[in-house]
C-alpha cells in the first residue's frame, strides 16, 4: 500500500510535467467561473431595482412563474410569500421564506434564469428581477438599488433557520 | 447492400422464433436462429422499464429503477434511475474539458483524454436520490417497489480518484470546500467539503464497462459514495476549490431537510441504511398457492457495508436472518434472499437492515415522529407489503 501510494504520489506531482491536463489561461477561467459566494465573492459588478425588474419579470419570469411571484401550483415554485409557514401543516417553501442568502439568488438567476434560456439577461437584468422577487418578499422597497454591494445589507428571513446535519437523530423504533 | 438483407432476415428469424414461443409448441427451435449483431439487445419478450414521471417540464423531471425486476446487485445502465434539472446535455466528448481552479498552485484543464491517462478505478457504489420515498416520507405509501424505491441504482464505476486531480492542481492550505458545476442548461453546483474530495469521491467516465450513459453524466460525472444523489454532478465541467460552500441553490432552496421545529437541516449528505423487499412485493402475485416462496430485496448503506438484514412475515413479532449474497461491498447495494413458507393466510412483510456501523433502519413511525412529514429527504423507514389471502400483495 505504501509503496503504491508513493507510486501513485510521484505519478500525480509528475503528471502536470507529463502533459497530463494542461495549464488553465486566466481567460478561460474568468470566462467560466461563475461561483458566487455568500460573502458576495463573485458578484458581477451591476445594479437594478425592483420597479425596473418588474417589467423584466413580466416578459422573462411571469409565464412560469405567474405574475406576482406566487408560482403555479403543483409545477412551478413561488418565488415570494410563505414568511412564517415553516413550522406549520403548510410550509411554503420560497426566495423570501426560505433561502438564507440573497446572493444564492443572484447566482442562480445569472446561471440558470430564465430556464427555457438560461444566460441570456444582461447583468443589470439579473439584478433588476432579483430586486423584484425580494421586494414582492416585502425585503426591500421597490426603489431599493439592489447591486453588488447593496445585496449583503438584504436581511433574509430565514437566515438562522438552517442546522447542522443532526443524523443520525432517529431510533429504531419510536 | 447486404445490410438491409441481413436485417430482413435476422426480423424474419426473430419473428419465427417468437411465433415458436407464443404457441408453446417447441421450446428448442430447428430453425437457424438469428445471426451475430454489433450492439446487443435483450428479448423482445421482456419489458422491465423506468416509471416516468410526467411532467409538464420533461427537463426536470424523473425516472425509477423497476427493482422488483431486477436480480443481483447491478442495474443495467438502460435502467438507472434519472433526475434532471435542466434535460439530458448533448456533449461532445472530444471537445469536453474540466477546469480545475480556485485555491489550488496550478489552475489546471483536462480532456477525456487525460482523464484516461491517468491511474483510474474502478468500484461498484450505490447511487440514491436524496428525494427516494418521499411519498413515504409524506404519508403515502407507494404501491410497488420501484415506485416506492426506485430512485436507486447500482452501477460499476470507473474513473480518476478527484484526489489525484486535486493533487495534480496542488491545493492550498485555505482550500476547504469544492464546488462541482455540471455541463447542463442549468449548470447545477454543488459544494463538497475538501475532506471528502480528498476521500473516496470519482471522476467516473465508464459505468458498467461502457462510457457513462448520457443520463448518468455522459462523459464525465462524479461519484461521490454513499453521499445523495443530486450531489453526484454529472456532465461534469468545472471544479472550484474555495473557502467556504457556495450556498448553490441546490444546497439551500432543494436538499435541505426541513424539520417539525421551521429549522431544516442543510448538508445532509450521507444515506442512511436502507434496505426493501422487491419480491413478493406490491403489484405481484403469489400466483401458486401455499408453499415456499423466496423473499428477496436489496440492502445499502452510505456509511459502509450493510452487516445484517432480518425480515419478518407477521408485521414485526418476529424476525428472521436473511443470507446476505456476496459480494458485500461498501456503499454498494446489497441482495439478500430468504426462504419463506407461505401458509396461504395473510401476512405483513418487512425487511430490516443494520450496517457496519450499528446503525438500524428505522420504522416509518419513529422516522416521522422526529422528522415529521415535511422533510422530504432520506426516507429510509421499513417498507411493509401485504399479503392477501388470495396472494395479491399491496402497499396498504
Amino acid at each position: 500500500m505504501y509503496r503504491l501510494g508513493a507510486v501513485l504520489f510521484l505519478f500525480c506531482a509528475a503528471g502536470f510535467a507529463q502533459n497530463l491536463g494542461r495549464p488553465a489561461t486566466e481567460a478561460e477561467i474568468k470566462a467560466k467561473d461563475l461561483t458566487i459566494l455568500p460573502t458576495g465573492a463573485g458578484l458581477p459588478v451591476g445594479k437594478g431595482d425592483a420597479a425596473r425588474g418588474k417589467s423584466v419579470y413580466k416578459e422573462k419570469c411571469a409565464v412560469c412563474h405567474n405574475d406576482n411571484a406566487e408560482g403555479r401550483t403543483g409545477q412551478y415554485p413561488a418565488l415570494a410569500g410563505g414568511v412564517g409557514t415553516l413550522k406549520s401543516d403548510k410550509p411554503l417553501k420560497t426566495v423570501g421564506s426560505y433561502w438564507p442568502y440573497a446572493t444564492t439568488l443572484i447566482d442562480y438567476v445569472r446561471r440558470a434564469m430564465p430556464y427555457d434560456n438560461p444566460r441570456t439577461l444582461p447583468v443589470d437584468d439579473v439584478y433588476a428581477v432579483s430586486a423584484f422577487v425580494l421586494f414582492k418578499s416585502g425585503l426591500i422597497a421597490e426603489n431599493f438599488e439592489l447591486n453588488e454591494k447593496s445585496i449583503l445589507q438584504v436581511k433574509m428571513p430565514n437566515r438562522d433557520g438552517f442546522v447542522p446535519d443532526a443524523r443520525p437523530d432517529v431510533k429504531p423504533k419510536p | 447492400m447486404k445490410a438491409p438483407k441481413q436485417n430482413r432476415r435476422r426480423f424474419l428469424a426473430l419473428g419465427a422464433g417468437l411465433a415458436g414461443l407464443s404457441a408453446c409448441k417447441k421450446t428448442v427451435p430447428s430453425e437457424i436462429g438469428a445471426g451475430v449483431r454489433a450492439y446487443g439487445e435483450r428479448s423482445p419478450l421482456e419489458k422491465a422499464a423506468r416509471d416516468v414521471r410526467e411532467s409538464i417540464t420533461p427537463g426536470t423531471s424523473s425516472t425509477r429503477t423497476p427493482l422488483q425486476d431486477l436480480d443481483g446487485i447491478i442495474t443495467p445502465s438502460s435502467l438507472h434511475f434519472e433526475r434532471h434539472h435542466a434535460g439530458v446535455p448533448s456533449i461532445d466528448s472530444a471537445k469536453h474539458e474540466i477546469l480545475l481552479h480556485g485555491l489550488v498552485e496550478r489552475p489546471m484543464v483536462f480532456t477525456m483524454d487525460d482523464l484516461r491517462r491517468f491511474p483510474s478505478v474502478s468500484r461498484i457504489y450505490f447511487i440514491e436520490c436524496s428525494g427516494n420515498g418521499g411519498g413515504e416520507l409524506a404519508g403515502n405509501p407507494q404501491p410497488d417497489p420501484q415506485k416506492a424505491a426506485g430512485l436507486l441504482s447500482c452501477s460499476e464505476w470507473t474513473g480518476v480518484p478527484l484526489s489525484t486531480l486535486l493533487k495534480t492542481a496542488g491545493l492550498k492550505p485555505e482550500a476547504k470546500w469544492v464546488i462541482a458545476e455540471g455541463a447542463d442548461a442549468c449548470l447545477m453546483a454543488r459544494s463538497i467539503p475538501i475532506e471528502k474530495a480528498l476521500d473516496d469521491i470519482l471522476v467516473a467516465y465508464g459505468q458498467n464497462g461502457e462510457p457513462v450513459r448520457p443520463e448518468q453524466g455522459y462523459p464525465v460525472r462524479l461519484v461521490v459514495p454513499g453521499w445523495e444523489g443530486n450531489i453526484n454532478v454529472k456532465w461534469l465541467h468545472r471544479l472550484h476549490v474555495v473557502d467556504q460552500p457556495g450556498m448553490t441553490r441546490d444546497e439551500t432552496a432543494h436538499y435541505t431537510d426541513l424539520m417539525p421545529d421551521g429549522k431544516a437541516q442543510i448538508f445532509t449528505f450521507v444515506m442512511e441504511a436502507k434496505s426493501i423487499i422487491t419480491r413478493p412485493a406490491g403489484g405481484q402475485k403469489l400466483a401458486h398457492g401455499p408453499g415456499v416462496y423466496e423473499v428477496t430485496g436489496v440492502a445499502w448503506s452510505g456509511k459502509g457495508k450493510i452487516q445484517r438484514v432480518e425480515v419478518t412475515a407477521d408485521n414485526g413479532e418476529t424476525w428472521t436472518d436473511a443470507e446476505l449474497q456476496s459480494p458485500v461491498l461498501p456503499k454498494a447495494v446489497t441482495r439478500f434472499r430468504m426462504p419463506w413458507q407461505w401458509t396461504g393466510k395473510a401476512a405483513v412483510l418487512q425487511s430490516r437492515c443494520t450496517d457496519e456501523t450499528g446503525y438500524v433502519q428505522p420504522t416509518m413511525e419513529a422516522l416521522n415522529s422526529v422528522r415529521g412529514y415535511k422533510s422530504t429527504y432520506h426516507c429510509n423507514g421499513i417498507k411493509t407489503w401485504h399479503v392477501k389471502e388470495d396472494g395479491s400483495v399491496t402497499h396498504v
